[in-house]
């Protein structure tokens, strides 16, 4: 009797030691240490020449030349720069020029990717995997590779220095990106709401204009503003074929006529490049989620 | 009232009523997958072979020339002005550049970008923050966020040079742009700024997929937090490292405006890549042989890792 309730008496499970324990909570303690810190320094990182690109805008003009010896101390904020960068050079008509070539390029760039990514996603037919290869390939070629023969080739159709050697030009990347991005789109659609409409008596071309493009109109949407962020982010070939001042998007704008022999206006410069980013930063504030669902999918899932 | 909702039910499926008999043997070879496949793809293959494969077969026939801008006879010149390049040290040292750069800018935010994903994988509370706030670099045009480190690198005025003597890491001025070694450095940096977050956004996304059970048996097995990193979590991740890697090297070969904007090649050509010495060589010099030559020496590279990048997604698929 008295071994079994002795037996009854005992824990049933020896307690960890304590001093596990508080060696256990400590390396979590350092664990969290050293994970705040790394976050701490990318956030710093990534951040700060945002941080200092607005305190800069910000400054007055007398500060900015005592930047070397108090970078940090601010004698007063001041919106004069905006006001020079709006009123005093041409800041809004290269916002203009990039939104009229984001734009344009963009749609019709849709109206020709569109219709391929259907193609490339929903139909089987001898060559579709070369086509698709070639479009992924293209997607990939760097304007660096091609921007002098395109140069020609721009000259030649009178495109030279216009808007319209833009528009062009950028369908080069924008149309397979979009015919890229939407083929999935269209694969990963259920086909039988297509097959349905078939059997109803609608033609191929009927069931996709009626079924399947209203299915991917999300899809179709986001892809036009992620054209529309390419097209503004674009650099090399705004500068290689658009040469007079009045005609060049945000991107080539700010940078060239800023500079006064070798003096920078740089609290404009900094105001410039602040407001020339916004609209890319408000449309990824958006898409952010569908941005990096989209751009992962292909790189996970493959 | 009940009209209206039987409108409303009928009405979607109107278009889809069968066409008249006429149009509809005109139009029925459409009804083909493969003639209604190369239709609908065509106005594409017209723009990628029009403004793409023609121009890449023009590079090769300018760089065969002694084709320049506002000249009218163009002649055949064979393969004088690769030779030409081969033995100019300008372009030897633009072609070790571009090495360089491409190589070390790759590797560092391959790194920094697998440090970055595992440091936030363990995050939860601010997570969107984070987030965003890493991939700002990304997501700004680089010719308007590399001002901002244009007015950092300032030799005079710069912020970073002034943290630095703060730290006691540096005494007087640093030639961030005005020196070869330096300068290398400052447009290595702001490319490494800008990419390190798609590696890190990328390889988040893959820890997302690395199976739990498989951690825990190892943390059950006694394995140490780099073993579970060197023997669970890096194999399971290495297809995503390898497509993320390759797309990265792509980019960063035909990286142009950090360098054109931050230094322009110099100082003394020390900071030159193929991109930029084709642009100077070919646009501001006008000499369009050369400049295509120069440009086509990046052809060979980004031919070979588009071909393995769809090697490696094809077997993934597969």
């Amino acid at each position: 009797m008295t071994t079994v309730s002795g037996r009854a008496a005992r824990p049933p499970l020896p307690a960890p030691p304590p001093r596990t324990g508080r060696l256990l909570r400590r390396l979590k303690l350092g664990r969290r240490l050293l994970i705040t810190v790394t976050m701490t320094l990318f956030t710093v990182f990534t951040l700060f020449p945002f941080v200092w690109m607005a305190l800069t805008s910000l400054r007055t003009g007398s500060d900015l030349y005592r930047v070397a010896d108090r970078p940090f101390s601010v004698s007063g904020l001041t919106l004069e720069h905006f006001r020079e960068l709006l009123t005093e050079t041409k800041f809004l008509t290269w916002t203009l020029n990039s939104l009229i070539v984001a734009l344009s390029a963009s749609a019709i760039a849709l109206v020709i990717g569109v219709p391929a990514a259907y193609s490339l996603g929903r139909l089987r037919y001898r060559g579709g995997a070369v086509v698709g290869v070639i479009v992924f390939s293209t997607y990939l070629l760097p304007p660096a590779l091609l921007f002098i023969p395109m140069n020609v080739v721009v000259n030649r159709l009178h495109l030279g220095n216009t808007l319209g050697a833009l528009i062009l030009v950028y369908l080069t990347f924008l149309v397979p990106f979009i015919a890229w991005m939407l083929s999935s789109y269209f694969q990963s659609l259920p086909v039988e709401l297509a097959e349905a409409a078939r059997i109803d008596g609608a033609s191929r071309l009927r069931a996709m204009m009626v079924i399947d493009l209203p299915l991917v109109l999300p899809g179709v949407v986001s892809v036009f503003f992620f054209a529309f962020t390419l097209c503004w982010q674009e650099y090399l070939y705004a500068l290689t074929f658009v040469r007079s001042t009045d005609k060049q998007p945000v991107a080539v704008g700010l940078v060239n006529a800023l500079q006064v022999g070798d003096v920078f206006a740089w609290g404009q410069l900094m105001g410039g490049a602040l407001l020339g980013a916004l609209p890319v930063v408000i449309i990824f504030s958006f898409l952010m989620d569908y941005y990096l669902s989209g751009l992962t999918a292909g790189a996970v899932k493959g | 009232m009940t009209v209206r909702t039987v409108d409303r039910v009928v009405g979607p499926r109107r278009p889809a009523r069968p066409s008249p008999p006429a149009a509809r043997e005109r139009w029925s070879f459409l009804d083909r997958e493969t003639p209604l496949g190369y239709l609908l793809v065509l106005p594409m293959a017209v723009v990628v072979l029009g403004l793409v494969g023609y121009p890449l077969v023009l590079t090769v026939w300018f760089s065969l020339t002694d084709k320049s801008l506002g000249s009218d006879t163009v002649s055949f010149v064979g393969l004088t002005n690769y030779l030409e390049l081969l033995d100019d040290p300008v372009f030897a040292r633009t072609m070790w550049n571009t090495f360089n750069y491409t190589v070390t800018a790759v590797l560092a935010k391959l790194v920094l970008g697998l440090v970055m994903a595992l440091a936030l994988n363990e995050v939860r509370r601010f997570r969107r923050f984070f987030r965003a706030a890493f991939l700002l670099p990304w997501v700004v045009p680089s010719s308007l966020s590399v001002l901002a480190w244009m007015w950092m690198f300032q030799a005079d005025f710069s912020v970073l040079t002034y943290l630095g003597r703060q730290v006691g890491l540096v005494d007087g001025n640093i030639p961030w742009l005005g020196e070869a070694g330096w300068a290398m450095a400052a447009v290595q940096t702001v490319n490494i700024w800008r990419g390190a977050p798609f590696f890190g956004i990328i390889i988040l996304a893959g820890l997302a997929t690395v199976p739990k059970e498989l951690v825990e048996a190892a943390v059950v097995d006694g394995a140490s937090a780099w073993q579970r990193l060197r023997y669970v979590i890096l194999p399971h991740l290495t297809p995503i490292l390898v497509v993320v890697t390759l797309f990265s090297f792509v980019q960063t070969l035909g990286d142009f405006q950090i360098v054109w904007i931050l230094t322009n090649g110099g100082p003394v050509n020390s900071t030159h890549l193929i991109s930029t010495l084709a642009f100077r060589t070919g646009i501001r010099g006008a000499d369009i042989a050369s400049g295509s030559a120069i440009s086509f020496f990046v052809f060979p590279a980004l031919a070979a890792i588009i071909a393995l990048q769809l090697t490696v997604m094809r077997r993934k698929a597969k």
